[in-house]
């Protein structure tokens, strides 16, 4: 980084800062925390995102895959175990994976043993037919029983009960998992493969998480996760924090009539803060260790070698890098990042809800950031994160209240000015795209370029 | 009944359930990854915003219908749509040749990677996604009138005396005619016109064609005008069939591409080789063949289940497991196109 782009960065932070108060001031604090927060989270995502886009020139078009699983192991590793659905259902969910083992060992066994032909063909096929149709029948069997639990409230087998933190890491690996099955598919063929099966990877993961309801209830939502932080009720009935309130407050207290009574007034809206402050803590905390991690690496060899493969693939590779390792590599990193964001939005949100994914909220919005942030620029990525979703977030009110004004001033009939009204925040999409297009065309670089 | 009514009435079954769905959906597949595959022969990139021009060619459509209807004009038996088609296929035109010249074109001319040709098709997507919602909204809109079958399930019970009954709505029988006249048209575009040959030189090998003197701006119109005509047939006639809904339009790009890649990449022919075949193996994954085994099998063996290989809520995963099929076994496709 230098001079100049640290002039650039603390401009940019220094007016999304402003922006920030701002909303504290016209709306809330509380909402001005909650946009920080997700600013903090976007920008690990355009991080992560940037480490593949920006590092090693790979289109990944299934972002929001590698959040949702990310998400699903905040699940997953938080939930206190249902251990009834453990004790009706585990067995049989073993026997359907011994029998998926046994068919695999048994296909290999017939491809090795038998010579290529029409008749491994045909065998082949017969084996893995039935043994779909075990798998299946044991599958489908146990995943009823367990779905049977106190359908209500549980039917999935729950979770490991360990504190939601460790999430974030897992939460990175299981993302890095699924990028290396994808890696090993589509890589090292034309850059549109690894777009295309990422894309679809996508769409198959949420519908996964929607439909297989033993795993995280599908589309029923896992709520009420175990948080990192203290609950605001605790909050307001604990002494500590009443005494920080009264010291924070001390003037205005001391001519109120009744002290308990504003003080206890003061507290709703304060513990709702502070709750949000230590998310904050957190997420900054995660953000600023990875945007170290990430500027190390990209300035030793490693990343130098990365950004020589991305330059000119054909004169790397003819100095003996292996590209596609090399490409699996940045693919894997990047996902595992964006897993961790993805565990982190979860834990922030408390819950779980496939049905909220969206492919341009979770994918193309965070390639609109690291775009205009700065492809190949850490700082860059996660500065694209706070502005790009500051604006996305703050769109709404904003053309909402355009809308109004056009309502209000032009004479319609109310049923076209409700239809302009309702379709307001689509226009964001439209801003969206033309930002992308003119930061694509007029500032390659983005905002904070790479050196 | 006996075996022989039986085995027809199966025959009937697997026709009604199976084969006319899934011609109609293959033939919307075909037309859509046609025309993402010109784009790929000929600017070589996946084009991310196929199906929201898609989207956008049948919102017009739409609005033109209703405004056909409300003005009292239909097409009779057939769907009023085909009358404002023309309508959604020039705006559709204007659209694509608008956003090459102020989008693709650039890049053309700097020679850019095709990744960042990518990156401008998801800003288009972007763009073309808030508008579409901006101006129809977001809902499913239906938009189907006129005679609702050809062949309905009742007249074939009556005139045949079978238990099953075999229905063809007009919208599925429209789909398939309008795609094998769509296709047809095509290829003699393709191949006899001076126009169409230079366009597969172009795809071919494009300094070859460049030197041979052929205008690459022009083959480069030409293509996204196809692309677009087609784009536009595939979505209205996947509307009057189903339903219109911008992000189902959005999300059928896996299919489309899936269809292009299997067929292999620049090859038109492939791309409706594969809409079909993606369109049949989604169909018959995702049938129940429970009623099928009562026909067939003893009525003692007729298991309980469904007898459905996978929920209908996986049908994307067909796609994507085709796809990835053929990136593993033969990354060109079946009729050996371009892989690099």
């Amino acid at each position: 980084m230098d001079e100049e782009d640290i002039r650039k960065a603390l401009t940019a932070f220094g007016l999304i800062g402003l922006g920030l108060v701002l909303t504290g001031l016209l709306q809330s604090w509380n909402a001005a925390l909650g946009v920080l927060n997700l600013c903090l989270i976007s920008g690990v995502m355009a991080l992560g995102l940037n480490i593949q886009w920006g590092y090693a020139g790979l289109f990944n078009a299934g972002v929001m895959a590698f959040t949702a699983v990310g998400g699903m192991t905040a699940v997953l590793v938080s939930y206190p175990p249902v251990v009834e659905a453990w004790q009706v259902g585990a067995g049989g969910l073993l026997a359907s994976v011994l029998a998926l083992v046994v068919t695999a060992l048994v296909t290999g066994f017939v491809y090795r043993r038998l010579p290529a032909g029409r008749k491994r063909f045909w065998l082949i096929t017969l084996v893995a037919l039935l043994g779909y149709l075990v798998v299946r029948s044991l599958f489908g069997e146990a995943v009823q029983l367990i779905e049977a639990v106190n359908p209500a409230r549980t039917g999935f087998l729950g979770g490991l009960g360990l504190p939601i933190l460790f999430s974030w890491l897992a939460g990175g690996l299981v993302a890095a998992a699924l990028a290396w099955f994808i890696g090993r598919i589509s890589l090292g063929l034309r850059a549109d493969y690894l777009a295309i099966a990422t894309l679809g990877i996508a769409e198959i993961v949420i519908s996964i998480l929607k439909n297989e309801d033993w795993l995280v209830r599908g589309v029923k939502n896992v709520t009420g996760l175990p948080r990192p932080v203290p609950y605001e009720v605790e909050l307001q009935q604990s002494d500590w924090f009443a005494s920080v309130i009264s010291w924070v407050y001390s003037g205005r207290l001391e001519n109120a009539a009744d002290q308990r009574a504003v003080l206890a007034e003061l507290m709703i809206p304060a513990s709702s803060i502070f709750v949000k402050l230590c998310y904050t803590g957190l997420f900054a905390t995660v953000t600023l260790l990875l945007l170290v991690l990430a500027n190390r690496v990209a300035q030793a060899p490693w990343g130098r070698m990365m950004r020589a493969i991305r330059d000119n693939e054909a004169a790397a590779a003819a100095m003996g890098k292996d590209v596609v390792a090399r490409h699996r590599q940045a693919f894997i990193v990047g996902s595992a990042v964006i897993g961790l964001a993805g565990a982190m939005l979860t834990t922030l949100d408390g819950q779980f809800t496939p049905g909220g994914y969206n492919p341009l909220r979770y994918t193309f919005l965070v390639w609109v950031m690291v775009i205009v942030g700065g492809s190949g620029h850490n700082l860059g990525a996660i500065l694209g994160g706070f502005i790009i979703w500051f604006v996305w977030v703050e769109a709404e009110p904003v053309s909402l209240f355009v809308m109004r004004q056009i309502t209000d001033l032009i004479p319609m009939e109310p049923a076209s000015a409700y239809h302009l009204m309702a379709s307001a925040p689509h226009m964001r999409h439209f801003v969206m795209g033309l930002v992308l297009l003119l930061v694509l065309r007029y500032s390659p670089r983005g905002v904070l370029a790479e050196k | 009944m006996g075996g022989f009514e039986n085995s027809l009435n199966a025959l009937v079954l697997l026709a009604n359930f199976v084969l006319v769905p899934a011609l109609a959906y293959g033939s919307q597949l075909a037309l859509g990854a046609v025309g993402v595959t010109l784009i790929f022969g000929i600017l070589r990139f996946a084009n991310f915003a196929h199906g929201d021009t898609m989207a956008f060619g049948t919102m017009v459509t739409i609005f033109c219908t209703w405004a056909l209807q409300s003005a009292g004009i239909s097409a009779g038996p057939l769907p009023t749509a085909l009358l404002a088609l023309p309508v959604g296929i020039l705006a559709t035109i204007a659209l694509v040749l608008l956003t090459d010249r102020f989008v693709f074109r650039f890049y053309r001319k700097r020679r850019s990677p095709p990744v960042i040709y990518i990156v401008a098709s998801v800003g288009v997507m972007f763009m073309l996604n808030g508008l579409v919602r901006l101006l129809i909204g977001p809902d499913d809109r239906k938009f189907t009138d006129g005679e609702r079958f050809v062949i309905s399930a009742r007249e074939f019970k009556q005139s045949t005396g079978l238990a099953e009954g075999l229905s063809i709505q007009t919208t599925q029988a429209l789909t398939i005619g309008v795609a094998i006249l769509a296709v047809a048209l095509l290829f003699w575009f393709l191949q006899k016109t001076r126009t169409g040959k230079s366009m597969r030189a172009f795809s071919d090998n494009e300094d070859l064609a460049l030197l041979c003197g052929i205008d690459p701006d022009r083959v480069v119109r030409v293509a996204w005008i196809l692309a677009a005509v087609l784009a536009v047939l595939a979505g209205v006639l996947y509307g009057l069939d189903k339903s219109f809904k911008p992000f189902i339009y959005f999300n059928l790009l896996l299919p489309f591409f899936a269809a292009a890649i299997l067929g292999g990449i620049g090859q038109p022919v492939g791309a409706i080789v594969g809409g079909y075949i993606v369109a049949f193996t989604e169909v018959t994954a995702t049938y129940a063949y429970k009623q099928l085994a009562v026909y067939l099998l003893p009525s003692g063996w007729v298991p309980d289940g469904l007898l459905q290989f996978l929920s209908t809520d996986y049908k994307f995963a067909i796609s994507f497991i085709i796809l990835v099929l053929v990136l593993l076994i033969r990354p060109t496709g079946i009729f050996r196109g371009r892989v690099l």
